[in-house]
């Protein structure tokens, strides 16, 4: 049955209407989880707001489940699902580069948009930042192809190359999740301070 | 008064359900994730097209995406990042957040937030090429199906953060 518009239930037209669809309530839920906040998004790092933490992980947590459900009552198929491909050396260099702008810029993109949506001019500074980024990343491209392309790993998953079936995996980082949910919720009490 | 100015926001757990349904939506109807980073890139993309064509033909970073894409604007994501803006906007309106300001910490200018905020956005805007995808988009919809690449970004953007949190502390706490 599902994706809809794989399976062609659905026109490209329709898709994109959906698209703008899901951002709405993308962005709803992200601003009303306090992710227009910049001292919001990087208290978990301090300690005084483990927000990000909780819904990052709850999210992943559910939609990991959701297709874990969706695929075993047959309602969609996997294999025309996107897997995010792996090319490990660039995937590691992505994610240290990404945690320094995440850092000293207090947002990443998606939360940038629902902070630009009210009013945060510091939001606005940061997308700024990443036209600058990107266009940078886009006119040096020559020079670091090699390295963008480099340790190809197709589209690996973590339960095959720990050789474990999906619902194991996933149980697992359910474990892990609530134990991190855990010490958030201690160290929002030790390290305390007011919303902002 | 402290009563009153307190913003209200939605339990963190009960948002992670509603984020976590949002993603399963995407892969539902569309048969992918979420993102974000990716719409900028259209629209750089379909600024280079649009400024210098010729350029444009002569770096392989927009020949191949052009290659893959007819029309960068009319992607997915474009139109999903609209939304985003819809959504929050509601969001910071119901809840009576819309305002035009600066936020930043009483021990900072509002200068000094902004030129960090600009430096954080060309790395992020730079990582997230190398990433392929940010956040939203490599690291929690890639998440979703397993995908190690994405555990990996997600695992070295947190940790990166987390070890250099310390010497910006002055900027938010």
């Amino acid at each position: 049955m599902a994706p809809l518009i794989v399976n062609e239930i659905i026109s490209p037209d329709t898709n994109l209407l959906l698209a703008l669809l899901i951002g709405i309530g993308f962005g709803f839920v992200l601003e009303s989880s306090g992710f227009s906040s910049s001292r919001k998004m990087v208290g978990v790092f301090y300690g005084y707001d483990t927000t990000v933490l909780k819904v990052f992980f709850t999210g992943a947590i559910t939609a990991i489940m959701g297709i874990l459900f969706l695929s075993l009552f047959g309602l969609v198929q996997m294999d025309y699902l996107y897997i995010h491909p792996t090319y490990m050396t660039s995937a590691i260099l992505g994610g240290v580069v990404m945690g320094g702008g995440f850092l000293l810029g207090g947002y990443c993109p998606g939360t940038a948009f629902s902070a630009i949506a009210i009013g945060k001019i510091d939001g606005m500074l940061f997308m700024v930042g990443m036209f600058i980024g990107v266009f940078l990343f886009a006119e040096g491209y020559p020079l670091w192809e090699g390295v963008y392309k480099a340790n190809f790993m197709g589209t690996t998953t973590m339960n095959e190359i720990l050789d474990i079936p999906r619902g194991v995996f996933a149980l697992g980082l359910i474990l892990i999740a609530l134990a991190m949910f855990w010490v958030g919720e201690w160290a929002e009490k030790k390290f305390p301070r007011e919303e902002y | 008064m402290s009563e009153v100015k307190k913003s209200k926001y939605i339990n963190p757990y009960i948002g992670g359900v509603l984020l976590g349904l949002v993603i399963l939506a995407a892969f539902f109807i569309s048969g992918r994730g979420i993102g974000a980073s990716g719409a900028i890139k259209s629209a750089i993309v379909t600024t280079v097209n649009t400024v210098a064509p010729t350029h444009a033909e002569n770096n392989w970073f927009y020949e191949e995406y052009n290659a893959s894409h007819a029309n960068p604007m009319k992607s997915w994501l474009v139109f999903e990042i609209i939304g985003v803006l819809i959504g929050a906007f509601i969001s910071g309106a119901y809840w009576k957040r819309l305002k035009l300001k600066v936020e930043h910490s009483p021990k900072i200018s509002s200068k000094r937030r902004l030129i960090f905020a600009v430096i954080g956005g060309i790395l992020f805007g730079f990582g997230s090429q190398f990433g392929r995808g940010c956040a939203s988009g490599a690291c929690l919809s890639g998440m979703s199906l397993l995908s190690v690449g994405s555990f990996v970004t997600m695992i070295f953007m947190f940790g990166t953060a987390f070890i250099f949190a310390y010497i910006f502390r002055k900027n938010y706490i």
